[in-house]
């Protein structure tokens, strides 16, 4: 188990929150679609904080500018992974940005297992240093 | 090509004195080039000396000019050399029938040959090299320029930049929060590490070293950085996300800073930080390393206020910011509004779009009073710090908006319940609001109840509130916007 605040991986905007309701969750997208951004849905099950590259459930919803059918894909994605990290994501396109703006937790696993930290003695005192996700102790699909 | 006012041929170059106007500085109807270097100054000028005599003089004293006139001149292409003053106006609310003296603005122009590609250094010895001791002038300030697009293109920019920072740190849509680990002086490697670790599994991003830690004989470099990596890494592996301690590299040489800088890389720090005053080149230096090496550059801007806090002599803060951005460094301190640091509001928006803009436009109350383009220059990243908590957070959102470093150093550390309390109560307070601000609830008058409401199911958030409700620092700035909303007329 996990002994920071929440008990949980704290990676997005909101994980120092109360999980997000569906209401919540709207508010955020209908903010995203008012600045104009592409609204996107990933998941996974290795929270690594370097994992960049989650799965994408499908490609960010450039054209889908109802936030209740952006709430439909959100609960989708939710249903087909319910013990899946999934986040939701929003991106600009314009020029200076081009990259994520937003990017929040709507999905966990019951049990968040977290990180070991490996530390490898080198020379002196030196360290090298590497954190473990333990959930990937298992193979992909059986993890949670 | 002369104008009126200049003598011309034989008449110009007979030995002797004569006034800089004369001398061709002074050129009202000068036609600006796109690849000019421009500067606007805050005169103050000596008794009896007039404005725009006194405006050719600064533009020949930062170029070619010295007080007698020299023959050799005619051996170069001297009018494309001198800088030419074009316009001066009275500043609003100076001269009689004020407190203040009569000040002017004086616009100068430069021609891009007169400058060194990629050196601050080199373009800093002329705009601000002898002239700001000038007997002509009583005072001289530099407010602003504008620097070509051309002349941009010869330099790095930020390292990293704030677009490439945020997604190495898979941080979006909100502040980045840090501390300093307080007390600044005293701690031991192990102590020190301890405040980090702390504050860092609380929630905060990053931790820092302040100015003046260096290599102490309380605290040698070697062991802070093993002991702040350890606290990095053991709180990222706590919390799942990817945290930093500013490294602070600041030391007697560029080669020793080096050396710092490549341990802290042996050990996995993502960020390492230098102070302004090791000087422009090094500051470049530095940027170049980063760049070279993955690392995010911090800079804290100790000593600036020793030249830009005064409105009549010096330089202003956003001419730092501007050239800080050209140099290369990711992060620079710009100023809080409501924390321990002088600081008006609009000024301190001016610095931070000074900083994060792609293009500026002219915007005399937040003392912007050239348009920029930033020709795709890398966004440098503003940090907050000095005096600033929880109960303020939906003002700093307000005015300082998602780009930006909030650093609650007291704030955190100075929790009642410790520094973890102190750290979940700051980001915690940070969540709420950018949540708030999103759902489209007007947070600056809504922003206490924001925070009570949280306080409620949060309770190092209510702590850190009942401990700092009414800790609030209101002086008067003393560098404010001059301006009035009509143009005023060219002198």
């Amino acid at each position: 188990m996990m002994t920071n605040q929440g008990n949980r991986v704290t990676q997005g905007q909101f994980s120092f929150l109360p999980d997000l309701t569906d209401a919540q969750i709207t508010a955020q997208v209908k903010y995203a679609l008012s600045k104009g951004w592409a609204v996107s849905v990933e998941y996974t099950d290795d929270p690594h904080p370097r994992n960049t590259y989650w799965e994408m459930f499908g490609n960010p919803m450039f054209d889908l500018k109802d936030p209740a059918g952006i709430l439909l894909e959100i609960n989708n994605c939710r249903k087909t992974f319910p013990n899946h990290y999934i986040r939701v994501g929003a991106f600009s396109a314009v020029r200076g940005v081009e990259s994520v703006t937003m990017s929040y937790i709507v999905n966990r696993p019951k049990k968040e297992p977290g990180f070991g930290l490996i530390r490898q003695e080198t020379d002196g005192r030196t360290m090298r240093y590497t954190i473990h996700s333990y959930a990937t102790d298992k193979p992909e699909g059986e993890r949670y | 090509m002369a104008s009126e006012t200049m003598k011309e041929g034989k008449e110009r170059y007979k030995s002797g004195v004569i006034p800089y106007k004369k001398m061709g500085y002074w050129e009202p109807d000068y036609k600006i080039k796109e690849t000019d270097v421009l500067a606007m100054f805050r005169m103050t000028p000596q008794a009896g000396v007039e404005a725009d005599e006194c405006a050719a003089a600064v533009a020949g004293e930062s170029s070619t000019a010295t007080w007698t006139v020299v023959w050799t001149d005619r051996l170069t292409a001297c009018e494309m050399y001198r800088a030419k003053a074009y316009r001066v106006d009275p500043v609003p609310n100076t001269g009689p029938g004020t407190k203040t003296e009569q000040q002017y603005f004086a616009y100068i122009a430069y021609d891009l040959d007169l400058f060194e590609g990629n050196s601050i250094a080199n373009l800093t010895a002329s705009i601000i090299g002898n002239v700001f001791g000038m007997k002509a002038v009583k005072a001289l300030r530099l407010e602003d320029m504008r620097i070509p697009v051309a002349y941009l293109k010869t330099f790095q920019g930020p390292a990293t930049g704030v677009i490439v920072e945020r997604e190495r740190m898979d941080k979006f849509g909100r502040p980045l929060l840090g501390a300093t680990t307080k007390p600044k002086l005293g701690l031991s490697g192990r102590n020190y590490g301890r405040v980090v670790y702390e504050a860092l599994k609380g929630g905060l991003d990053f931790m820092k070293d302040d100015e003046n830690i260096n290599s102490q004989s309380f605290m040698h470099w070697r062991d802070r950085f093993l002991y702040c990596m350890d606290a990095v890494n053991k709180a990222s592996a706590a919390t799942g996300e990817v945290k930093g301690h500013y490294m602070n590299v600041t030391a007697g040489t560029v080669e020793e800073m080096i050396m710092r800088a490549e341990f802290a890389k042996s050990l996995g720090s993502i960020i390492i930080m230098i102070d302004l005053v090791i000087g422009y080149s090094a500051i470049q230096s530095m940027a170049i390393w980063a760049r070279k090496n993955d690392m995010i550059l911090h800079l804290h801007r100790a000593g600036n206020s020793t030249y830009s806090r005064q409105k009549n002599h010096g330089m202003a803060f956003r001419v730092i910011c501007k050239w800080m951005r050209m140099a290369g460094v990711d992060h620079i301190h710009a100023g809080t509004v409501v924390g321990k640091l002088e600081g008006d509001p609009m000024m301190i928006r001016g610095y931070y779009d000074t900083l994060l803009d792609t293009h500026t436009e002219v915007q005399l109350e937040k003392g912007i009073f050239f348009e920029q383009d930033w020709a795709s220059l890398n966004k440098c990243m503003p940090v907050a710090s000095g005096g600033i908590h929880a109960g303020q957070m939906h003002q700093l959102i307000h005015y300082l908006g998602e780009d930006v470093v909030l650093q609650f150093g007291g704030g955190t550390i100075g929790h009642p319940d410790g520094i973890q309390a102190g750290a979940i109560a700051n980001r915690t307070a940070l969540e709420v609001m950018i949540q708030a601000r999103n759902e489209g609830r007007d947070i600056w008058n809504e922003g206490p109840q924001i925070l009570a409401d949280a306080a409620k199911w949060c309770s190092p958030l209510k702590a850190g509130l009942d401990t700092w409700k009414d800790i609030t620092f209101n002086y008067e700035s003393t560098d404010s916007p001059d301006f009035v909303p009509t143009a005023t007329g060219s002198v």
